[in-house]
């Protein structure tokens, strides 16, 4: 009687079709995740709505750049990029407000407290104008000043009340999703909150 | 005297069998880590600006992301927009985000997300265009497509 031998199986082609697989993953796929500066647009008013209570001036930083790229703050400062992000801390923390019962100290600003800038976070605004011809990159890059800006005073009151930056916290929501950490986060955010209005660029 | 047997010449053959659990595992780590391409450029591959405060999305579904950038003829000087996987005009651009709508929930609506995906020399008032006609249409959320600049 003959023993049945069962042949083995050949498996060498088997690395052929994992390669082949392989690369086509490789070629069909994107590594990155896509990130962007979110913001939010201001609501469609109707027609006949009454328009807004007019912001005082002090309480308004004007950042405008015109077609050319050029940046102008507070309507007669010429700026370069780099600078903008300290004139933006040092407007926002200012905290004029001190004394004024409408508005309230700001206890936790450390700016100048001038009576010429503004009155308190929460009044701050900073009103971005640009001209349809401005680049994109410089557009983006006013936008980045302003955030860096926020991130950097949310950051210093984050680590006096927390001891720890408020970058690191919101690293930390990855992996922590309690109530505590996002009331913690919520909290700083209400005494920082980003006011950023665009205005309608100019020019056609 | 054939007591030391006469050694063998040359190296044995490598072995290959254990080839195709490593090329499976750098396909199952690359099947994992990655997402599919949705849409092919029609236009020049915008060169996206580099800012620092750049937040991901958790939820790529509620994105719907608008290309911006230089047509790929030459003798088009303006900026082009691209939706899904045609090149568009600004008045689309209402159309493309019910489209989205409709693929979500109710409720989900709110959360969703206009990316704007723009090369750094393309012009603002393009872009301003775009906003107007999302605040028409009550789509609020919007993003600036950047990447992180490390320094």
């Amino acid at each position: 009687m003959s023993r049945r031998v069962v042949p083995e199986i050949n498996a060498g082609s088997m690395a052929d079709i994992a390669f082949l697989l392989l690369i086509f993953f490789l070629v069909a796929t994107t590594m990155e995740v896509d990130g962007g500066i979110a913001r939010k647009l201001p609501q469609k008013q109707p027609p006949n709505q009454i328009p807004p209570p007019k912001l005082k001036e002090k309480n308004v930083l004007q950042i405008a750049i015109n077609r050319k790229d050029q940046l102008l703050v507070e309507g007669a400062q010429r700026v370069a990029i780099k600078d903008l992000k300290q004139i933006t801390i040092d407007f926002i923390d200012n905290g004029g407000g001190v004394g004024n019962k409408d508005v309230g100290t700001c206890d936790y600003c450390k700016g100048a407290k001038s009576p010429s800038s503004s009155d308190h976070p929460n009044k701050a605004v900073i009103s971005l104008k640009s001209d349809r011809g401005t680049s994109y990159g410089a557009f983006i890059a006013i936008h980045d000043a302003v955030g860096q800006a926020y991130t950097e005073l949310r950051n210093r009151v984050s680590k006096e009340r927390y001891g720890k930056s408020y970058e690191a916290l919101i690293k930390q929501q990855k992996s922590d999703k309690s109530q505590k950490l996002k009331d913690k986060i919520r909290a700083i955010k209400a005494l920082y909150p980003e006011i950023i209005s665009e205005v309608e660029p100019t020019g056609n | 005297m054939s007591k030391f047997k006469k050694q063998k010449k040359g190296l044995p053959p490598i072995s290959t069998a254990s080839l195709p659990d490593i090329v499976f595992m750098l396909l199952f780590f690359f099947m994992v880590s990655t997402t599919m391409r949705e849409t092919e450029l029609k236009i020049k591959q915008p060169t996206l600006p580099q800012a620092h405060n750049v937040s991901k999305f958790e939820h790529k579904n509620l994105v719907s992301t608008v290309y911006i950038g230089k047509s790929l003829d030459p003798n088009n000087e303006g900026d082009v927009i691209q939706l899904n996987d045609k090149i568009s005009r600004v008045s689309d651009i209402k159309t493309f985000i019910f489209n989205n709508r409709e693929k979500l929930l109710e409720d989900e609506i709110p959360f969703m997300t206009t990316l704007f995906k723009a090369d750094v020399n393309a012009k603002v008032g393009t872009i301003a265009d775009i906003k107007r006609n999302l605040r028409d249409i009550d789509a609020l959320k919007i993003s600036y497509a950047a990447v992180e600049k490390q320094d």
